[in-house]
């Protein structure tokens, strides 16, 4: 394999790792900051001990979701210094304000928060944490505003430079700011990421009701999450349909792959089994056609035209495959998601909800659910942009570093792979060993 | 001023900033196993850092950002260039990291003193690698038209690992006079002795560095064509000497302020040094990196400006604030109360 290839892995390996526990972040912070909020207000000890029991947690996620963060600031430079060159004067903007204005500001608190019980008032000691919360938050803004732009280029200019090297400036910020593609993708983002944390929330107190452990905690932990991750799953699919609006319109490559349509055709319909055939260029199988779908959903006109995969040259088209399934499992993962919250919330709010044995157990083996779902929409995003790095401008074959060699990335790639099992192996251990403990 | 040199400034500053704040605790923790004699030493050591080592780290992030967003060229090759490097840099700063906060997560005495063990050897290779990268840059790196013609190995020349070591040391004396101010009783006075022992290798070293810098780099020229910038590396001799002076005399405290003195000065005195370039070229001049030839363009060094302005001064008041909250020395009942602390 060359560096190209193993440094698209690499990146693969680490962004994906690394969004195991960002999401949970997003979320959880969010739900302790209640939490506690929720004690400060009242003073009733069960939501002190809510707040003590889902914040360990929370800092255990948060640990690993810090450290494997630098890798992705490091990486840019490290493996597509081509890249970083092009479109440094642009792209870099966002990331170090994401730096200066919400990492700072999250790590500073979590350590207020996690240090401070004794040192500061109720309030501030609250206070703390909901900067915590909002701080993940604005950085998955930054973050989401800096890869909207790397799907949707704006307010920019293409330069060349005093060696002949093009790169892209920047000419408008505020463009880059109201990006429409990445404002949506953070929506998206984000509210993905309270799904996970109210999984997370509702798996882990299924578990304890099944035993009849801490009733009033954890059903009481149940119905907030249940209500936060019903929320959650309907803006993520108002969002996610807003996107694919958005992603028809400004990336047709990704959207045909999606969707596996090959013909450019009016009143697109939508085919619910789908076999597509790359070498062919068809879909081998088309069962269960539901008519004009597919131009409705994307153009919301039953006639628009939606282009197909043939229109484009082979060698600008993404693969489909991936982009393909993982967009349909993600969606049938999503509307899973809503029939268990919505059922949580229902069933959660009567009596006897600690009796419910096979809907809970259905809740705790759900809780993997929204992080797969998260992952696939990550694969659809950037597996579905390429050949591109950044969509019509760069492409990734010309993004790699050329100062390293392959036995430098094939270490590294080894070396993270390594690192990072054992990382989710202790992770694990202590998730679970805390989630069974219980409250103390 | 052209804000390619508002930058400049501001890149020395960010570098700067965080030697002096992560320096402290990559120094407490490579003393971890000398100053730390029993588990609950260990513990409060670990405590004294516990509610600002992630903030302080964050420097280092924003440094990175801000190379990328201002010189991005700059960032770009230096960050291939020195692939290797910065890959054991952030392994290390990821065991590290995961050691500290999940040490006290097992209730095991071997996960313990593994986490400690973890939490010595990533303290210590991150301080040798960014004296072994700067060294580096200070002297600059082969490199032209064709890219860079070195390796992991020719970083490890006699300048690179002689400015690894005084980084090492730098970073041992700060953090032993950060646990001594921190800390009370037998742990405080091991801590004051530790930096008493090791403060005339450190002297020592920084003559050498400093006699070795005229001939193996270029920094000595700006200082002697500019004379009054020659404060710059004074101020970083009187502030080590300050150290020896407060360390001996047994204040710590003044002996701590003179040794973040001494971090940021000596950071200064490279940075200043290589101006206007931020990594030259050993090979040929014309393919150095400078701060005019890598930066972005005016628009974006004029948005970035404004951000830094209001955001960097923000997050220094906070950052104070919290060092307030926690001025306090850590006593043993403090890890011993609370269980989330380590």
């Amino acid at each position: 394999m060359d560096v190209l290839t193993l440094s698209r892995w690499q990146f693969a390996v680490t962004s994906m790792f690394h969004f195991i526990f960002v999401p949970l972040t997003l979320g959880l912070s969010l739900l302790t900051a209640w939490f506690e909020t929720r004690w400060v207000m009242t003073g009733d000890e069960t939501w002190l001990k809510m707040t003590r029991f889902w914040g360990r947690l929370f800092l255990i996620n948060f640990a690993l979701g810090i450290v494997t963060g630098i890798t992705m600031e490091f990486q840019f430079g490290m493996n597509w210094a081509e890249y970083s060159r092009y479109v440094g004067d642009i792209f870099g903007a966002p990331l170090a304000i994401e730096a200066t204005l919400a990492f700072f500001l999250e790590s500073v608190f979590i350590g207020v928060w996690i240090f401070g019980w004794d040192k500061i008032s109720r309030k501030m000691h609250a206070a703390s944490i909901w900067l915590v919360a909002i701080a993940t938050n604005l950085s998955a803004l930054w973050i989401l505003l800096a890869n909207g732009w790397m799907q949707r280029p704006v307010g920019y200019h293409l330069v060349s430079g005093a060696a002949g090297q093009v790169r892209a400036e920047m000419v408008d910020f505020v463009a880059l700011l109201l990006n429409p593609y990445g404002l949506v993708k953070f929506f998206h983002t984000l509210t993905s990421g309270y799904v996970v944390a109210a999984f997370f929330v509702m798996g882990i107190s299924a578990w304890h009701l099944l035993r009849k452990s801490e009733l009033t905690f954890f059903k009481r932990s149940f119905r907030a999450a249940a209500l936060f991750g019903l929320a959650g799953c309907v803006l993520v699919a108002l969002t996610g349909d807003f996107h694919a609006v958005d992603i028809a319109k400004v990336q047709p490559t990704k959207f045909a792959a999606m969707e596996s349509v090959w013909e450019t055709q009016r009143g697109a319909p939508m085919g619910l089994i789908l076999l597509p055939d790359e070498a062919g260029e068809r879909n081998r199988i088309a069962w269960l056609n539901i008519p004009k779908l597919v131009s409705f959903l994307a153009f919301r006109d039953p006639d628009a035209e939606v282009r197909g995969l043939k229109a484009f040259p082979r060698e600008l088209r993404p693969p489909v495959w991936p982009t393909f399934l993982s967009f349909r499992l993600m969606v049938a993962l999503g509307l899973v998601m809503i029939l268990v919250s919505l059922l949580g919330v229902y069933w959660s709010g009567k009596g006897g909800f600690e009796d419910r044995r096979f809907f809970l157990k259905v809740v705790l083996w759900s809780l993997p659910l929204p992080y797969i779902a998260g992952q696939l929409g990550w694969i659809v995003a950037e597996v579905g942009r390429q050949p591109w790095i950044v969509y019509g401008v760069l492409k990734t074959a010309d993004a790699v570093s050329r100062s390293i060699e392959t036995a430098q990335v094939v270490a590294s790639l080894a070396g993270f792979t390594i690192l990072y099992g054992g990382l989710a192996a202790v992770d694990a251990y202590l998730l679970v060993k805390y989630s069974r403990k219980g409250p103390l | 001023m052209e804000l390619q040199v508002v930058w400049f400034v501001l890149w020395a500053v960010l570098w700067a900033v965080y030697f002096m704040l992560d320096g402290f605790v990559l120094g407490t923790g490579m003393l971890l196993g000398v100053l730390g004699r029993s588990d609950l030493d260990r513990r409060v050591l670990l405590r004294t850092f516990g509610p600002v080592w992630n903030g302080n780290e964050v420097w280092l992030l924003t440094a990175g950002g801000a190379t990328f967003a201002a010189f991005p060229a700059t960032y770009a090759l230096m960050f291939s260039y020195l692939y290797t490097a910065l890959l054991l840099l952030l392994f290390a700063l990821i065991i590290r990291g995961v050691s500290i906060e999940f040490r006290g997560r097992v209730d095991a005495p071997v996960w313990c003193s593994s986490c400690d063990r973890a939490v010595i050897g990533a303290s210590f290779l991150p301080a040798l690698l960014f004296g072994v990268a700067f060294g580096n840059i200070f002297q600059g790196l082969p490199m032209d038209r064709a890219g860079y013609h070195g390796s992991f190995l020719s970083l490890l020349n006699p300048y690179g690992l002689l400015t690894g070591v005084l980084f090492v040391l730098l970073f041992a004396v700060h953090g032993a006079l950060y646990a001594a101010v921190k800390t009370g009783g037998a742990l405080s006075e091991r801590a004051g002795r530790a930096a008493r022992r090791l403060w005339p290798p450190l002297l020592g070293v920084a003559v050498l560095f400093l006699g070795y810098s005229r001939f193996a780099t270029r920094l000595w020229d700006n200082y002697l064509q500019q004379p009054v910038f020659a404060a710059i590396p004074l101020v970083a001799v009187a502030a080590l000497l300050a150290v020896g002076w407060f360390g001996a005399r047994g204040e710590m405290l003044k002996a701590f302020a003179a040794s973040c003195a001494t971090v940021l000065m000596v950071t200064f005195t490279g940075v200043a040094g290589l101006y206007p370039n931020l990594i030259p070229s050993t090979l040929d001049p014309a393919y150095s990196l400078t701060i005019f030839n890598s930066s972005s363009s005016p628009y974006t060094l004029g948005i970035m400006t404004i951000v830094a302005a209001i955001l960097v001064p923000t997050v220094i008041a906070y950052k104070i604030w919290v060092y307030r909250v926690f001025r306090a020395r850590v006593e043993e009942k403090d890890v011993l109360i609370n269980a989330e602390s380590y």
